[in-house]
């Protein structure tokens, strides 16, 4: 573990160097391959009628952007419901979050004209509010405290909900099969730039308030009663924190649907290296969850091509193992 | 021994046994009438008295024909595949004591149910189908194996049994889905239609092939049931009264696996059966082994049955498969169930 505040910034900093090239690794590798040359070109003096620009500009540049902003969103996200869990297992995937956010989505995209992200993300928030509430409500037990394998099994219960009611409608609406299973799986291809960027400000406010809200989470980790102390009750924290994760999940899943295991793996990854401080385990987790997610998608060109794995495949068996050992490490 | 005075007093127990046997045989006979309705519904109107003709005097006609080999084989296999989801969850509430656990959620299906979509993309459709109950089973069972496996640590705990099953079936499923995702649009609808848990096309050799599992699982986990009921009251108490919990958890386990595999073998992936069916029963007859497991039978045979009917009939010339209706319906009976008992369980 990094101790010392100079070898933590240090960390933080090859944390950023490693985003940067999983980004131009996502952006270079492929079925065609890019140099980097023709990269930078292609960003400075855009030719519309050279192929290689137009794959980067309306691809691979977007594919890599909106990996690198799930990743740290579900990161993130997953980082902050361990904490007002106080379970390693949480995260927006296991607990049903994303679930809720993608049936919503689906609902609304066949039911409504609904085109772009900016346009459908108001019904992944609502779904996540939903399933997290639905989640948050079945697992209290008898004192209102949670029990850690009660909230797990709700997350999956809640999750096997809503993924089948979207089987349920692929199956009735057959129309709707090539996006229900896009949702489904978890996918970052096949969007452009200019759909993400109404997206921003739902993720900047998230930002915002996770760094007014860093020492409030680190309270939380202690003790309810400490988290008095800084003037704030523990309910409007965790309730003003449960936006955050909803504000992130959400959007999220609004972008490229189901991703599971980022939310779960890389928070325990940077309070390995970084500790359990709030202050460096947030920025730390949106690093490493976005070169987890680019490298994750880099990886799914290459499993069978030319086919594209959806990313959310790709997550889901690399996370697995981490999840069994989490569960056998677990004192339960 | 307070613990276990709700399984030992004779004066109470006659009582509750009497209203469970009379409760199990009202819906023995409710589902013997709902059988009989389901017969006489359909694309092709029939009339109770030809059904009862065809049933009884069958003749080379028509409706003989609908209803001996279309209806017939397959209202009796929702019936079997009901009963043993049912009762397979309710073993697993049982071993796991915890009510949320079920073979959905442990990874009992979605190993059934990607053993079921590799057969499909590596043979195609049109090889012979009569493979995929096979490959199917062998899924759940691989699966079964792999979570006690993973889950082994010097014993058993149900808890972390749970855990890994959890973490399992998302690796399952994701391999499913990238099946699904990389195979041909007609053959990946199929996959699905299978997923979801249909009884389409059901035919008697189904219900031959189901038959045996229940008959051979049913009466196994019945006379594990006193030891049942004792590891209910925890590890310790059930050691004290001198079950070897280890075993008995194994055999349990074992029925529990082979009657959820074979019937995701044969009806596909039919979530929530197994998860409220014995939630009902145990509403109306109690937590008692010996009374929950006819009771569960039944009350998902019940919901399969019922389930399967809507699909036929509700949406003509439409047929649904029976999942949408279990899940649609099922899922927010959960939801409500679980709001319910959380003042009961850890």
């Amino acid at each position: 573990m990094l101790n010392h505040r100079a070898s933590r910034i240090a960390g933080l900093l090859l944390g950023l160097a490693l985003v940067s090239a999983s980004f131009a690794a996502s952006v270079m590798l492929g079925t065609t391959d890019i140099a980097p040359s023709t990269f930078i070109q292609a960003l400075m003096h855009y030719d519309p009628t050279r192929v290689a620009h137009i794959i980067i500009v309306t691809e691979r540049l977007p594919r890599a952007v909106i990996a690198a902003l799930v990743g740290a969103s579900l990161a993130i996200a997953g980082a902050l419901m361990q904490t007002m869990t106080r379970n390693p297992l949480a995260s927006p995937g296991i607990l049903g979050i994303n679930a809720g956010a993608m049936f919503f989505v689906v609902i609304a995209v066949s039911l409504l004209p609904l085109h772009t992200p900016a346009e459908y993300v108001w019904a992944a928030l609502l779904g996540a509010v939903v399933a997290a509430s639905l989640v948050a409500m079945l697992s209290r037990g008898r004192h209102g405290e949670l029990s850690s394998l009660r909230v797990v099994l709700a997350g999956v219960a809640v999750t096997a909900m809503f993924v089948s009611f979207s089987q349920g409608l692929l199956i009735v609406d057959q129309q709707s099969f090539e996006s229900v299973l896009y949702w489904l799986a978890g996918s970052v291809s096949g969007r452009e730039l200019s759909v993400v960027i109404p997206l921003l400000p739902f993720f900047g406010i998230a930002l915002l308030l996770c760094m007014l809200l860093v020492r409030h989470a680190n309270a939380l980790m202690l003790d309810d009663d400490m988290v008095k102390g800084l003037g704030m009750r523990a309910g409007t924290i965790k309730l003003l924190l449960g936006l955050v994760v909803i504000l992130l999940a959400g959007s999220s899943v609004a972008l490229a649907g189901m991703i599971g295991f980022v939310g779960l793996i890389v928070p325990h990854m940077a309070r390995g290296l970084f500790g359990v401080d709030h202050r460096w385990l947030l920025p730390a987790c949106a690093l490493l969850g976005a070169s987890l997610l680019l490298l994750a998608d880099v990886a799914s060109r290459f499993l069978m091509p030319p086919q594209d794995v959806p990313v959310g495949v790709m997550t889901a068996l690399i996370g697995t193992p981490f999840f069994i050992y989490l569960a056998r490490r677990k004192r339960a | 021994m307070t613990h276990s005075a709700s399984l030992t007093q004779p004066g109470n127990d006659t009582a509750a046994t009497n209203r469970a046997v009379i409760l199990s045989a009202l819906l023995a006979l409710v589902l013997l009438v709902s059988m009989g309705l389901s017969l006489s519904l359909g694309s092709f109107p029939t009339s109770l008295e030809q059904v009862l003709h065809a049933l009884f005097a069958p003749r080379d006609s028509d409706i003989a024909f609908i209803i001996w080999e279309l209806r017939l084989p397959r209202i009796l296999l929702a019936v079997l595949v009901g009963a043993a989801l049912a009762v397979a969850g309710a073993i697993l509430q049982g071993i796991v004591r915890n009510p949320l656990a079920s073979p959905d959620v442990i990874g009992i299906t979605s190993g059934a149910a990607m053993a079921a979509v590799i057969f499909l993309a590596l043979f195609g459709t049109g090889l012979s189908i009569h493979w995929l109950p096979a490959s199917a089973l062998l899924g759940a069972v691989f699966s079964a194996l792999l979570v006690f496996l993973l889950a082994w640590k010097g014993g058993i705990s149900p808890s972390r049994m749970v855990l890994v099953g959890i973490g399992l079936s998302a690796a399952m499923g994701a391999v499913t889905t990238l099946l699904i995702v990389i195979s041909d649009d007609a053959a990946a609808m199929v996959a699905y239609v299978w997923l979801t848990g249909s009884l389409y096309a059901a035919q008697w050799q189904d219900v031959l092939g189901m038959l045996p599992w229940l008959l051979i699982a049913v009466p196994l986990c019945l006379s594990y049931a006193r030891h049942m009921d004792a590891m209910a009251l925890g590890d310790q108490v059930a050691q004290g009264l001198g079950v070897n919990v280890l075993r008995s958890r194994l055999v349990l386990m074992a029925c529990s696996v082979a009657l959820a595999g074979a019937a995701v073998a044969f009806a596909g992936g039919l979530s929530f059966v197994g998860l409220i069916a014995p939630h009902i029963a145990a509403r109306l007859v109690g937590r008692e082994f010996t009374r929950l497991v006819p009771a569960s039978a039944l009350v998902g045979a019940l919901i399969v049955l019922y389930a399967d009917l809507l699909g036929r009939v509700a949406f003509l010339p439409k047929d649904l498969p029976a999942g949408i209706f279990i899940s649609g319906v099922g899922a927010p009976f959960f939801v409500y169930l679980l709001h319910r008992t959380r003042y009961q369980n850890h």
